[in-house]
């Protein structure tokens, strides 16, 4: 084998390939070859490294060079200067927002310090679609450790002590759930790995497949060999098409080594993976759901129990667990439960991936122990808000968890907390929000989510929720009234208890934690009709300044009501009674006399 | 049902009929037997359900059940050029409706439309994961990062 003395390690996650990187690799391999380095230097397409805000990056390793948004024009400077001559390329480096000094090696960027990658650990450093390197990284080992040396009891009982958690967004302890699905006598049972990642803003499962596929396939064989199964199931959305390229080389990979398969490492155990593919519907992220759609029927929930354990794929017992969930398992086994037990919080042990996106600079993926705080998630990985805007809100667990506001900045993040403070862990995604943002608007944004998405089988959920999204866009039309604040809690509670599901038992949440969290703001679109973000575009009041305006008649013109009056050179009005407010008055005006109240 | 009605080859119907076989005619395999035809379709339309539900033997009610449970599988044929705006939280806090709204003005066609001249369709999805470009528009393969209404113009310049 080849002995490389540098690496070029260019992200070819969804984000960056979007960004172009295909380009920069096949530019920076002309260049090699340009120069005759091709024995000298590797380019290697890794997963994702989670720094999405700047992408694409290029990494240059041993180094640990850290380029960001790299275009491919720069493939050129990048092996003259830095490979050829060992200069680095400055320009190209990483900027540190608060001190304005460009980093050189990716350890001391902020984003990556306060993180600890457990289930990410492989992704962004190796290549996914060559088994060699999951292997040089200990690909299969955990999983050759619990074939030869350990019963499957011993394994639950590392999970168990280890104090893993689901990582789905039910926070159930991974240990139990195996030993309940070893428990059942059946002839066939199945691994069933969750990876429909249907929460909008959450992409942590996809970066583990695109990245580190074969972690999840290993963990999904460990699982078996303690529950006695030699099946396993990957529901995987059908619009993650790289996910599903890399998890179909990875398991043929596998096979290929005898690592996957019939007699697996000499053991006898078998165990085969197969695909199956989701079609677009949340409410499959619920395990019996997505039983049901693997079975190609409707995705539709059914009441538990029967547990999947006892009754789950084709009736027979299996056990469904999320991506990130299995690829925290072969570390654990390998590293031990202790130490996995000694990082996050009392009750909630490990890590955690977030994907933190929205007004927030360092758009990306992260993981964190458990219990570290939402103001060093946001300001010390996050680098604080985008464009020096002040901080509002933070909706964690998508569409069925709640907003948190600046009162819980340190609050520690783990399962119970979250729960407690009125949203949840879910999947793990994290939605930053700044002053520009009306609440109301935001419960209602979720809240169409949920209509969209609710299967309607129960009645609280398909026609709660509509009602709910009514009142709620009824509000922000400004045609709200306090009773109707009374009634979204009321009903919001009638359909949290009597709902079948996760989906219906949830989706009341960011209505009811913006009502605690920002009942202001709701009484302000009710009784003053404001929306102090501006977003309600009902509730704008477009107003022209008499000083200013100069009589021009261009807005009087353009305006598709004729609300507007006034002689030519005299200060003209907006009836408000007419104003739809489209806002073309407020875009043809070179004077800047009409504001927005 | 839908208002398109089509008239199916003799050739399609024996193209549905391979795909289910490679399936083994299973009925539990109707999601991936619908996945492989709308690839090969680009749509599912009535016609082409009744072919399936006789091929995997079982009902036209439950095919249809769950052609329409299901956001990926569609109806009605997509234009040439497909438009798939993000409307994902992380893009909906960073102004995707905007993007959608000059996309409509510009188009003149609601989302799940088609232009009348078969060039482009629209429709909305909820996170392709590229949150660091939010917000996203996608048309066919091609990704557009951190959009704003103004480069709508532009993008669907390149197409026309």
């Amino acid at each position: 084998m080849n002995k490389y003395k540098m690496h070029l390690l260019v992200c070819g996650g969804t984000g960056c390939k979007a960004s172009q990187s295909n380009q920069i690799v096949e530019q920076l391999n002309a260049e090699l070859e340009s120069h005759g380095l091709e024995d000298e230097a590797k380019v290697v397409v890794t997963g994702c490294f989670g720094f999405c805000e700047q992408g694409p990056i290029v990494k240059v390793i041993p180094d640990n060079t850290f380029y960001t948004q790299v275009k491919p024009e720069d493939a050129k400077e990048i092996i003259e200067e830095h490979i050829i001559k060992g200069r680095k390329v400055h320009r190209l480096l990483y900027v540190d927002p608060t001190n304005k000094e460009s980093v050189s090696d990716s350890k001391h960027m902020g984003f990556y310090q306060k993180q600890i990658r457990i289930a990410l650990r492989n992704c962004g450093f190796l290549d996914p679609e060559d088994i060699d390197e999951s292997i040089a990284r200990d690909a299969y080992q955990a999983l050759g450790k619990a074939l030869m040396e350990m019963t499957p009891q011993e394994v639950i009982d590392v999970i168990k002590k280890s104090g893993l958690r689901g990582r789905g967004g039910g926070g159930f302890p991974t240990g139990l759930k195996w030993e309940i699905a070893a428990k059942q006598a059946s002839d066939q049972k199945y691994v069933v790995c969750n990876a429909d990642e249907g929460d909008p803003g959450a992409f942590m499962d996809r970066s583990v497949l695109e990245g580190d596929p074969h972690t999840v396939l290993e963990a999904m064989a460990i699982c078996g060999y303690t529950m006695g199964a030699d099946k396993g199931l990957i529901y995987i959305r059908a619009e993650y098409p790289l996910a599903i390229h890399r998890l179909k080389v990875a398991i043929k990979q596998a096979m290929e080594y005898g690592l996957l398969g019939k007699d697996i490492l000499g053991t006898g155990f078998n165990f085969d993976i197969e695909l199956r593919y989701g079609a677009g519907a949340f409410v499959c992220g619920e395990e019996t759901a997505l039983l049901h759609s693997m079975e190609g029927h409707r995705g539709e929930p059914t009441v538990k129990p029967p547990f999947p354990a006892e009754s789950g794929y084709l009736g027979k017992p299996s056990n469904v667990n999320n991506v990130e969930t299995f690829a925290s398992v072969p570390v654990i086994l390998l590293k031990g439960a202790d130490w996995f037990a000694s990082i996050g919080s009392e009750k909630s042990k490990g890590t955690k991936v977030f994907a933190l996106a929205g007004k927030i600079n360092n758009v990306g993926l992260i993981e964190v122990p458990m219990g570290i705080t939402l103001r060093e998630v946001i300001y010390e990985i996050g680098g604080g808000i985008k464009d020096g805007k002040k901080f509002k809100a933070v909706q964690t667990g998508g569409p069925s968890g709640g907003c948190l506001t600046e009162k819980h900045l340190d609050t520690p993040i783990d399962f119970d907390n979250l729960i407690a403070a009125g949203s949840m862990m879910g999947s793990g995604g994290m939605i930053v929000m700044d002053e520009d943002d009306c609440m109301v608007s935001i419960a209602k944004f979720f809240l169409e989510f949920t209509v969209e998405e609710s299967c309607g089988k129960c009645s609280p959920c398909r026609i709660g929720n509509k009602r709910l999204h009514e009142i709620l866009t009824k509000i922000t039309e400004g045609k709200g009234t306090m009773e109707d604040l009374e009634l979204l809690k009321n009903l919001s509670g009638v359909i949290k208890d009597t709902s079948l599901c996760g989906l219906g038992q949830t989706s009341p949440n960011p209505v009811l934690s913006t009502l605690a969290n920002f009942w202001d703001e709701y009484v302000e679109h009710v009784i003053d009709k404001k929306c102090r973000a501006g977003k309600c575009t009902a509730l704008k009041k477009y107003i022209i300044d008499a000083e200013a305006c100069v009589g021009c008649t261009a807005c009087a013109r353009v305006c598709p009501v004729n609300a507007i009056s006034g002689e030519r050179k005299m200060p003209h009005e907006i009836n408000q009674d007419i104003c739809i407010k489209c806002g073309a008055c407020y875009d043809k005006c070179k004077f800047s006399a009409i504001f927005i109240k | 049902m839908s208002s398109i009605h089509i008239k199916l080859k003799e050739q399609d119907c024996q193209d549905i009929k391979e795909i289910c076989e490679t399936f083994n005619n299973d009925q539990g395999e109707l999601i991936n037997v619908l996945h492989r035809t709308q690839e090969h379709f680009g749509y599912l339309p009535a016609e082409i359900q009744e072919v399936i539900a006789d091929n995997l033997n079982m009902s036209l009610a439950k095919v249809y059940g769950v052609v329409t449970f299901y956001s990926f599988f569609t109806m009605t044929p997509k234009g040439q050029h497909p438009i798939s705006i993000c409307t994902g939280t992380a893009c909906y806090v960073r102004g995707a409706e905007k993007v959608l709204e000059e996309v409509k003005k510009e188009l003149k066609i609601n989302v799940g439309e088609t232009t009348p001249d078969g060039k482009f369709s629209l429709s909305c999805l909820r996170c392709v994961g590229a949150c660091g470009l939010a917000p996203v528009l996608m048309i066919g393969d091609k990704t557009y990062g951190r959009v704003s209404p103004e480069d709508v113009k532009t993008i669907l310049g390149e197409f026309k």
